[in-house]
């Protein structure tokens, strides 16, 4: 290579064909060398973006159990308009949603395990020392549990507890019970085919 | 001596017969199929033995269902189908999730005439999308096709859109997959007969639509 380098009749710059010339190359391969290198087949491709799909959606599924009972987190990813072949480009593009939809929902559910964390420590903390957590209140909802019980604490035997310092983690009982149809607000009156009312019994 | 062929149960009035699939159809998605079979039956009012299956299957399926459907391999198969071809299963929900979803508005499976009914009770036990039109109205036999260049579809004013994935029988296109049907082609209270169709998927069991079409069968005649 040192050779190459002392050698005074190499030209420093290589001497390139002008751009318009570069510009002529065919855009197909010439006669002849049409062989399978060259053939572009999108099927192959099609196909593995199909299983990367496929794998994405299960488990944005499992996300979405996982999540329960959590609302409020965006799950929908946006179709192409359908029912057709998509084609490559398509489905890239659904295949990247749904890369994008999972690093939200995963980011959304870790910030929520965060919170819901700390509130568990809350409670815990709440159950140890009730007095220094005066009139806190942590949901189940709070601590990502289905259900409407609630950890609240507040003072045994209300304002005499409170002047005495009675405090303690009262837990609920969970939801109320489920109420059925209310009865009608008056009993259903026959009336006889000449008009008049039968009578009560 | 040549095996006896087996004897089909008495609500099989015809064998499920597998429909054709378009070539292109078959090559970009392995496992696409139909499975058919017709119902001497149309629709009409359901019979109270047909509302109380509604009703235990309305008890058996609960939120807790519901949440877990999608994890379900028949489930998930059908999403990630809707996923392939463009459709967003969400806003487009798969015909499991639909009924799924209706019953979870609704606080039960609400019946609404005995073939919607039997639908019902065939996709929700199996999971199996369940197409049905009147056969009286369908010329041979029942296939997956695209559709062709400016192609017309009953009910729409404008030509269907090149390479749209339809239902046809050997005539004309009768449904855009999992969306509009041909209004000529759908089971009313006249018809005689009933062309029950599976749609198959990849990762959806032949045996899964043979039974989802066996128990809509039932269900037509119970």
């Amino acid at each position: 290579m040192a050779e190459l380098l002392e050698r005074p009749d190499l030209p420093e710059e290589l001497d390139l064909p002008p751009e318009e010339e570069l510009g002529n190359l065919p855009p197909a391969p010439p006669p002849g060398l049409d062989t399978v290198l060259y053939e572009h087949d999108d099927g192959l491709a099609r196909r593995d973006l199909r299983r990367q799909i496929a794998a994405m959606e299960a488990e944005l599924g499992e996300l979405f159990a996982s999540a329960f009972p959590r609302a409020g987190i965006e799950f929908q990813v946006a179709g192409l308009g359908g029912p057709r072949i998509l084609s490559v480009d398509e489905l890239e593009q659904v295949r990247d949603a749904l890369a994008a939809r999972l690093q939200d929902v995963k980011g959304e559910l870790h910030d929520i395990g965060y919170v819901e964390e700390k509130h568990r420590a809350l409670i815990e903390r709440m159950s140890e020392d009730p007095a220094s957590h005066k009139w806190i209140r942590v949901s189940n909802e709070q601590i990502g549990e289905p259900g409407c019980r609630h950890w609240h604490s507040r003072p045994r035997w209300g304002i005499l507890g409170m002047i005495m310092g009675w405090w303690r983690v009262k837990v609920s009982s969970g939801c109320p019970l489920a109420r059925g149809v209310a009865p009608p607000a008056k009993p259903p009156s026959f009336t006889s085919s000449d008009g008049q009312q039968a009578p009560a019994t | 001596m040549p095996p006896a062929a087996p004897e089909l149960p008495p609500e099989w009035e015809s064998a499920p017969e597998p429909g054709w699939v378009a070539p292109e159809l078959a090559g970009e998605f392995p496992g696409l199929g139909l499975l058919c079979t017709v119902v001497e039956a149309g629709s009409g009012r359901s019979p109270e033995a047909l509302k109380e299956q509604l009703r235990e299957l309305s008890n058996r399926f609960a939120g807790a269902q519901a949440i877990n459907l999608r994890q379900r391999p028949i489930p998930w198969a059908y999403r990630v189908f809707f996923r392939h071809i463009g459709l967003d299963p969400d806003g487009t929900p798969t015909p499991v999730e639909q009924i799924s979803l209706d019953r979870m508005k609704g606080g039960r499976f609400r019946s609404r005439n005995r073939l919607d009914d039997a639908i019902v009770i065939a996709t929700m036990e199996t999971g199996a999308a369940i197409r049905a039109f009147d056969a009286d109205s369908v010329n041979g036999r029942l296939g997956l096709r695209l559709s062709a260049p400016k192609e017309s579809f009953e009910g729409r004013t404008s030509p269907l859109p090149d390479g749209t994935i339809v239902i046809a029988d050997e005539q004309r296109p009768l449904e855009i997959l999992f969306g509009a049907s041909a209004k000529s082609a759908l089971v009313t209270a006249n018809s005689k007969r009933t062309l029950l169709a599976a749609i198959q998927v990849k990762g959806v069991p032949e045996i899964a639509l043979e039974e989802a079409l066996w128990l809509a069968a039932s269900a037509m005649h119970a």
